[in-house]
């Protein structure tokens, strides 16, 4: 995945201003920043969600500036999506919600759709009695883990996770860091994921990017970034709640 | 390989002994071969060889069925071996093959007529019970509102009776003007007959200002407020925010409900008024153009033949639908619990309990004004 100069603006505020990155197979990729430093942004232009004002895009071989809708529907089928807040369908239990992508993109019959829901629920570490419910009723970590179930239904070869600790509490975090690394060590999958979650970074993410004022601050493995000396990159290793390099947990 | 279009997953059995697999294996591919290989039959010697050398992508789903097929197959006492798989792909089969998938999830058994009868009586009862309770509470956040005026939300209310009355003034106008029009027009046919031309002045001033007036304001304000409140306070309630208002010290009841309870009892009134005459000048024009009945002529019989009490009668009427449409399009906005589907639902529920219950309410009057004589 490339991406190089890319800019965007909500009318007068600029977003981002020359955005360069690169992620590599099979990489466990972090993006950092503080808040409207646009990380949000970055991701929704990733996954076809919006359009960039100038730049390109490539993602999986693909350009993602001119593509057609076939192309980007057989792109859309490449990637998995785990958003924030789950972005489960309310209306399916989520068994269903699993199965859906399977249901609407491949020909495989009911019962095994089923059973391959179970077991990518099983994966994401939910029980199967959890699939019975609907999103409504499940606490926070659970809908976290049923989303990432969902994403990963087709067998992604690419995953983005939107803040995948984020209001979890700390067991069922580190849970989430170990699955995100299984996930890339078992099935080779490439991960890009926006987080605050100093534990996941030090202890998951192979490269990390600071975004900060509309550009790329700094991107190296988390030793790295701690040794830079970018005022932007400084910030969150010498606030309050950064970790010393010298001492991951 | 065209990562766009992968080469769908076949398998060739070269001897019975031996079963040749190609193509990709994956989610997308895989659903060609997915029921050969569940029906797949066992060959008559003990053993088959399964050549993997010429699959091309292998998947948690393709190693699930390729994972099933050899259970499945070992099960039946036949030594199965796998060869020439690529070390990536053995090593997502193993993973597959570590954790067991189990039965799927038991589908639930559909409960008999009588125990779904039995279920949704009991849940109308339950809706009524809680619609009163709600009433109820709503007359308690009145009273206090009585005891303590500074708490009374002005504000809302005048917002309410802007977007609920004001607004919807040329809807109102629109639908009640061809109402009119069309009241004198099918009685214009009748009339004629009888030489009774002038009579279309009882026709369209009694039919317009004791009945329809009122209900088609009712109508339109139940599918365009009463919605909206169901609406918003539903997802109100699926945000959070009525939990926060509370939590806040903030009575829901007196921020939301009561404002627009006491705009829509302002507002339905002068509708009503505005429906009665724009209907009766609809049915006007028609008496000119169909009957030759002219404005002055019309205007004459008018006042002869409608009495004040025919229009006090659609007037009064206007508050109680206002009352119902406004609890209930709260009502079933408190109700929503859940997400976005259940938002739609109680919406959709607000307009229909409205509108029935405006129309038995209609009913209701009807029958008490002819016991009274009125």
């Amino acid at each position: 995945m490339e991406v190089s100069k890319v800019s965007t603006r909500y009318g007068e505020h600029v977003v981002h201003s020359g955005v360069d990155l690169d992620v590599r197979r099979a990489e466990i990729f972090a993006v950092i920043g503080g808040s409207g430093s646009g990380k949000s942004t970055l991701l929704r232009e990733l996954i076809l969600l919006q359009r960039p004002d100038s730049g390109s895009i490539r993602v999986l071989g693909a350009d993602l500036q001119g593509l057609g809708d076939d192309e980007a529907l057989a792109l859309r089928q490449r990637w998995g999506v785990m958003f924030q807040h789950g972005g489960l369908f309310g209306s399916l239990t989520v068994h269903e919600n699993v199965g859906l992508p399977l249901r609407e993109h491949t020909g495989l019959e009911d019962p095994l759709i089923d059973e391959i829901a179970t077991w990518k629920l099983a994966l994401a570490g939910l029980e199967p009695e959890a699939g019975v419910r609907y999103p409504s009723e499940l606490s926070g970590g659970m809908l976290k883990r049923a989303s990432l179930a969902r994403a990963l239904a087709l067998d992604p070869e690419l995953l983005f996770l939107d803040e995948p600790t984020a209001g979890l509490d700390p067991e069922s975090a580190a849970g989430v860091d170990e699955l995100v690394r299984r996930l890339r060590d078992d099935f080779g999958l490439t991960i890009v994921m926006i987080t605050h979650d100093l534990d996941l970074l030090w202890q998951v993410a192979d490269r990390v990017a600071v975004l900060a004022e509309g550009t790329v601050q700094g991107v190296g493995s988390m030793a790295e970034l701690a040794r830079m000396d970018v005022p932007a990159v400084r910030k969150f290793f010498d606030g309050p709640r950064g970790r010393a390099p010298s001492k991951p947990r | 390989m065209n990562p766009l279009s992968p080469a769908p997953a076949t398998f060739a059995r070269p001897t019975p002994q031996e079963l040749a697999l190609s193509g990709s294996w994956t989610a997308l591919g895989i659903s060609g071969v997915a029921a050969q290989l569940g029906a797949l039959a066992a060959p008559t010697g003990a053993q088959l060889v399964l050549d993997g050398a010429r699959i091309e992508a292998l998947d948690t789903t393709g190693a699930l069925i390729l994972h099933k097929l050899l259970t499945r197959l070992r099960g039946e006492g036949i030594a199965v071996q796998l060869r020439a798989l690529r070390p990536e792909f053995a090593r997502v089969l193993e993973v597959v093959g570590q954790r067991p998938t189990g039965p799927s999830q038991a589908a639930v058994a559909p409960e008999s007529g009588l125990a779904h009868l039995g279920r949704s009586a009991a849940a109308g009862l339950e809706q009524a019970a809680a619609l009163l309770s709600f009433v109820g509470a709503s007359a308690l956040a009145l009273a206090g509102c009585f005891a303590h005026p500074a708490r009374f939300r002005w504000r809302p209310m005048l917002f309410n009776i802007r977007a609920a009355g004001f607004d919807a003034l040329p809807i109102v106008g629109l639908l009640s003007f061809l109402l009119g029009i069309v009241v004198a027009y099918q009685g214009a046919d009748q009339l004629r007959q009888y030489g009774a031309n002038i009579f279309v002045a009882d026709l369209v001033g009694l039919s317009m200002l004791r009945e329809f007036a009122p209900l088609i304001v009712a109508l339109i304000v139940a599918g365009r407020s009463g919605s909206a409140y169901a609406a918003q306070i539903g997802t109100m309630c699926v945000t959070e925010e009525i939990d926060a208002m509370r939590t806040l010290g903030i009575s829901p009841l007196e921020l939301l409900v009561l404002p627009k309870i006491f705009a829509l009892l302002v507002a339905l009134p002068l509708l009503t008024v505005f429906a009665d005459a724009l209907g009766v000048f609809g049915g006007m024009l028609m008496a000119r153009a169909q009957l030759g009945v002219g404005f002055d002529e019309f205007l004459v019989r008018f006042v002869k033949a409608v009495s004040p009490t025919a229009y006090l009668i659609g007037i009064c009427k206007a508050p109680v639908f206002a009352f119902i449409i406004a609890v209930v399009g709260c009502f079933q906005g408190f109700r929503t619990s859940g997400g976005a589907d259940s938002v739609g639902r109680q919406t959709t529920l607000s307009v229909v309990q409205a509108t029935f219950l405006v129309i038995v309410a209609d009913a209701l009057f009807s029958i008490a004004f002819s016991a009274l004589g009125l």
